[in-house]
């Protein structure tokens, strides 16, 4: 037994560490005085004034929080009405077919992702003029068509584990369906369309692949700045902002575990 | 027998209430009248055309197996599932197309189905604040009914810091604070352990007296439905088997499947010899003896019938008692003690086993007795039942 | 609970659903809740795959859009002329740099799924077995690095693995290694990216299939005689199957496509299709051969996602 369990928490100590090493690297190395990576320089802010002085960068930052704000909040209504098509809605003539479309984004290959919607809007544009050009709009469109399909399953999952009987009871007490979806439906599922609206936020400004194909000139998203930058090698810049990105989703998760705690509390006191 | 116990308590408390029950009484109005209702899903049929007058004031209880069709019959009723055919009228409105938000139903589910980000007060006053009741008198209303389920310190919890008893008391009481004309209640006790069941039984009935609301109940347990009805509906295979009071669905059962599933039976099958206005003798190859019973029955000679008889009403002896009729020989093959009584486990020279329980109103009454004794078996003839089917 | 066939949707209330459902009496409500979402899916996520299709079928062109059309509609003669051209599908045969994009592709990925099994299983393992308390936070530490940045953590690695990195440095200076190690810009490179990445995906239904297999079943081949080590493998792996499937499928399907992996920390000569699409779209501007390969790419993935959704409805069935 005890033998066993060293083997396994070395190893699994090993895996902890290949996950983080890198992350706690670029960390460390933000703060690195000097700009070749592999020599410490001692401590130093300047990256991280170098890269708010960054005009280009700041930018992009800009313009992605703002597709990822957009994309993130319409992903969570259609994905939240998916959800409940998945869950709620019995059968219909298609389900299958649309139950399909909702979760196969999850697997799709952004590279195909990408190209099939770049060609989409051209065709589009060739046939009815719209959309105008390539830009935050059709970013928007594919980051939306892609994120909902995480809110979809989260939703369900969510919808799923609810007991139905709570729903069947609210009406019971005369609930109509309007009132009984925000007084009872909503609260119930108000974490799980929360942790999707995060996790699209993230997907969103993550993306770099699919907003290359569907972006129009002049409209560089955060990680295709970073990904023409990086590509030339390592920047001491682009620590800086990892290092910033990762401290706001740290506090992100942190309050997301406390959000959950209370979550699971809830839910499993109804048993 | 602990359930027959129950009924024989129960029963006066209703017979001072009201002379005579309604549903005896000639040309009484039902409360509840479920016409010709039956329901299809696909292929199957859990519920089978079902008529059934239910009336003011009853604790009526569906009482069957799972997959009997009683939760059906339930959700039909409360407006969850519509039946295929067939009507439910609720105090002479017919409830057709009339939504489960709109119908004067409530209903306690199984799981209690509490709402999770609600805490008690606010689970209870939900019904209230949906018919826009003004808010005094809702919290005027939810204060009381918390005192009625003993609840009044607790409104701020909510439901996941309450124990399962406290649990099925904020269920209960939000079922009831929109004052229903008809309460249907789901497997109510049964998430409560055994303790708690016998004391939430009898609290039930206070509760239901008090408001005079008419309480429909649907249960597996034989014994709780024994120990609230007013009258029992055993459901079978999307049928009503029988409809009567707790005692006469003991001693009287009108088939093998209602005397088997209510309580535990000896059942011997036989020809019928001798059938008089008043008297019933059969032939038993099975006993190895003729059977008399003192009711009549009207069927063919030579129908093939059971005789069933309840284990607590057969007497044991190691003489030979003095009548001889329904006296039957056979060895003891194993014997339980079980506190308050033994069973004792008796094979006939036919190879049939009976079972015997006997109440131990003597210290180790059961010692008396001991394995492979030779033993006769004996009862009067009015407390067998014969059935045909 | 099935439904008669035959009787139109519309009227699959009367006809009987298992449970009362809020949607099922509210018509509108209900048709505008599936119309919405299946809409939007339709016009942004299955038509482009017909425009893709469409495309791949045409010739590139010098012009904008850079294809040439299928359709031409001559209306002085009044006739149309209809042309189909499989030629990129050919080209994609007749030349062995596509097969071989696709061949790499797929070995690539296959081996960094192998490898994220590997190092996936023995974590997933000690989280479903360690105490309940410390689950949550250690499943959190699995969790956490997939939100953050994808993009910025194949970044890290280029630090960690280029030739002055960390990786290096730190090798020379204990002397296990006197010349530092070629291992940015290699498939080395590329399965470390795969494996790091991709690590959540397979951890996350590993665990749900160890977590809930129930205990006493080890006690059971214990107390029958089994050892540990048997009891393993002949309890606790066949009953993670499901996850191990799961898992690898969920890394496999976009592991072949991946773009950004190869492109950061591969070489040169390392061939991926997702690497091969975007150089044809962007490099050589040339669409309808992207299209082809996209469309030939989603024909080999087929199979592995027909799969997971297979598994995928078991699991509800079973649930």
């Amino acid at each position: 037994m005890k033998r066993r369990s060293i083997f396994l928490n070395t190893t699994a100590m090993l895996g902890f560490i290949f996950l983080y090493a890198p992350i706690i690297s670029l960390i460390v190395y933000s703060f690195n005085k000097s700009k070749l990576v592999t020599v410490w320089g001692g401590w130093s802010l300047k990256w991280y004034t170098e890269l708010f002085n960054n005009e280009q960068i700041m930018d992009a930052a800009l313009v992605s929080f703002n597709i990822a704000l957009i994309s993130a909040s319409l992903a969570v209504v259609l994905g939240t009405m998916a959800g409940f098509v998945l869950s709620r809605m019995g059968r219909f003539r298609g389900k299958m077919i649309l139950s399909g479309w909702i979760t196969a984004p999850l697997i799709m290959p952004e590279v195909i992702t990408g190209l099939s919607l770049l060609l989409l809007f051209v065709a589009m544009e060739n046939m009815f003029g719209w959309p105008a050009g390539r830009g935050t709009g059709t970013i928007i469109i594919a980051h939306t068509t892609f994120c909902m399909a995480y809110v979809a399953v989260i939703v369900q999952s969510r919808l799923a584990s609810m007991d139905e009987t709570l729903e069947e009871a609210a009406m019971d007490l005369g609930a109509k369906p309007s009132s009984l979806f925000f007084l009872i439906t909503l609260p119930l599922i108000a974490p799980a369309l929360i942790s999707g609206w995060l996790l699209s936020f993230t997907l969103s400004l993550d993306d770099l692949v699919i907003a290359s194909f569907v972006s129009g000139p002049g409209n560089s998203t955060l990680p295709m700045v970073i990904f023409s930058k990086v590509r030339l090698g390592v920047t001491p810049e682009v620590n800086a902002l990892a290092t910033i990105m990762i401290a706001i989703v740290a506090v992100g998760v942190l309050a997301a575990m406390y959000q959950m705690r209370r979550q699971t509390k809830l839910s499993s006191g109804q048993e | 027998m602990t359930s027959s116990q129950f009924s024989e308590l129960h029963t006066p408390t209703m017979t001072q209430t009201a002379n005579i029950p309604l549903w005896k009484r000639e040309g009484a109005e039902p409360f509840l009248k479920i016409e010709n209702v039956t329901k299809k899903f696909g292929d199957f049929t859990a519920v089978d055309n079902i008529s059934l007058d239910i009336y003011k004031n009853e604790l009526f209880c569906l009482l069957g197996g799972s997959g009997s069709g009683k939760s059906t019959l339930l959700r039909i009723m409360a407006g969850f599932e519509s039946a295929t055919s067939g009507r439910i009228i609720i105090d002479g409105m017919d409830m057709a197309g009339i939504q489960p938000w709109n119908r004067p139903v409530n209903m306690m589910f199984q799981s209690y189905a509490l709402f999770p980000h609600l805490n008690v007060a606010d689970n209870v006053a939900f019904g209230l604040r949906r018919e826009g009741v003004a808010r005094s008198e809702v919290n005027k209303r939810v204060e009381k009914m918390l005192d009625m389920v003993q609840l009044g310190a607790l409104g701020k919890r909510k439901p996941n810091q309450l124990s399962g008893g406290q649990r099925q008391r904020v269920a209960l009481a939000r079922s009831l604070i929109k004052r229903p004309k008809l309460l249907l209640l789901d497997e109510p006790l049964g998430a409560l352990d055994k303790k708690l069941r016998e004391e939430t039984q009898f609290e039930l009935i206070n509760i239901q007296e008090e408001l005079g609301v008419t309480f429909v109940v649907v249960t597996h347990d034989q014994e709780e439905a024994m120990t609230l009805a007013t009258r029992i509906g055993v459901m079978n295979n999307g049928v009503i088997v029988q409809t009567a009071e707790p005692h006469v669905v003991y001693e009287y059962p009108n088939s093998r499947f209602v005397a088997e599933f209510v309580g535990s039976v000896n059942l011997f099958e036989g020809i019928i010899v001798e059938d008089l206005p008043d008297s019933v003798r059969i032939r038993s190859t099975e006993a190895g003896a003729e059977l008399h019973v003192n009711h009549g029955i009207s069927c063919a000679p030579n129908q093939v019938v059971h005789m069933a008889i309840r284990p607590e009403k057969i007497k044991i002896s190691r003489q030979k008692p003095e009548q001889n009729v329904n006296c039957l020989h056979g060895v003891i093959e194993d014997i339980a003690y079980m506190g308050s009584l033994s069973v004792f486990k008796v094979r006939l020279a036919s190879g049939k086993d009976v079972r015997i329980t006997q109440p131990n109103f003597v210290r180790d009454m059961g010692a008396r007795f001991t394995w492979h004794d030779s033993v006769y078996l004996s009862w009067d003839m009015d407390s067998s039942v014969v059935l045909t089917s | 609970m099935s439904i008669s066939s035959g009787s139109a949707w519309v009227n699959k209330s009367a006809s009987g659903m298992a449970r009362y459902n809020l949607f099922r009496r509210v018509n509108w409500g209900r048709l505008g809740v599936i119309a919405v979402p299946g809409l939007w899916l339709g016009i942004f996520f299955f038509i482009p795959f017909l425009v893709v299709f469409k495309i791949s079928l045409s010739e590139s062109a010098i012009a904008v859009p850079p294809y040439s059309a299928m359709f031409e509609w001559n209306l002085e003669d009044a006739y149309a002329t209809f042309k189909l051209n499989f030629g990129n599908y050919l080209y994609l045969i007749e030349d062995d740099f596509y097969l071989d994009a696709y061949i790499s592709s797929v070995k690539i990925a296959a081996v960094s799924t192998f490898f994220t099994l590997l190092v996936g299983f023995p974590i997933a393992y000690l989280i479903a077995r360690s105490k309940p308390s410390l689950r949550v936070v250690l499943l959190s530490l699995v969790i956490l690095p997939f939100w953050t940045s994808f993009l910025l953590r194949v970044y890290a690695w280029m630090g960690f693995l280029k030739k002055n990195g960390i990786v290096n440095e730190f090798l020379l200076s204990t002397g296990i290694i006197d010349q530092p190690l070629i291992m940015l810009q290699t498939d080395f490179a590329v399965y470390i990216g795969i494996v790091y990445t991709y690590l959540p995906f397979m951890i996350l239904p590993l665990y749900t299939a160890l977590e809930k297999m129930d205990l006493t079943l080890l006690e059971a081949a214990e107390d029958l005689g089994s050892r540990p080590y048997q009891s393993f493998f002949l309890i606790t792996l066949p009953l993670a199957i499901p996850g191990v499937i799961a898992g690898c499928l969920l890394v496999f399907i976009p592991a072949v496509g991946e773009f950004v992996i190869p492109a950061l920390l591969g070489g040169s000569d390392t061939l991926m299709i997702g690497r091969v699409l975007w150089d044809e779209f962007f490099l050589n501007r040339d669409w309808p051969m992207a299209s082809a390969v996209a469309i030939v790419m989603l024909v080999v993935l087929v199979l592995p996602i027909m799969l997971i959704r297979n598994a995928q409805g078991k699991e509800e069935v079973h649930s």
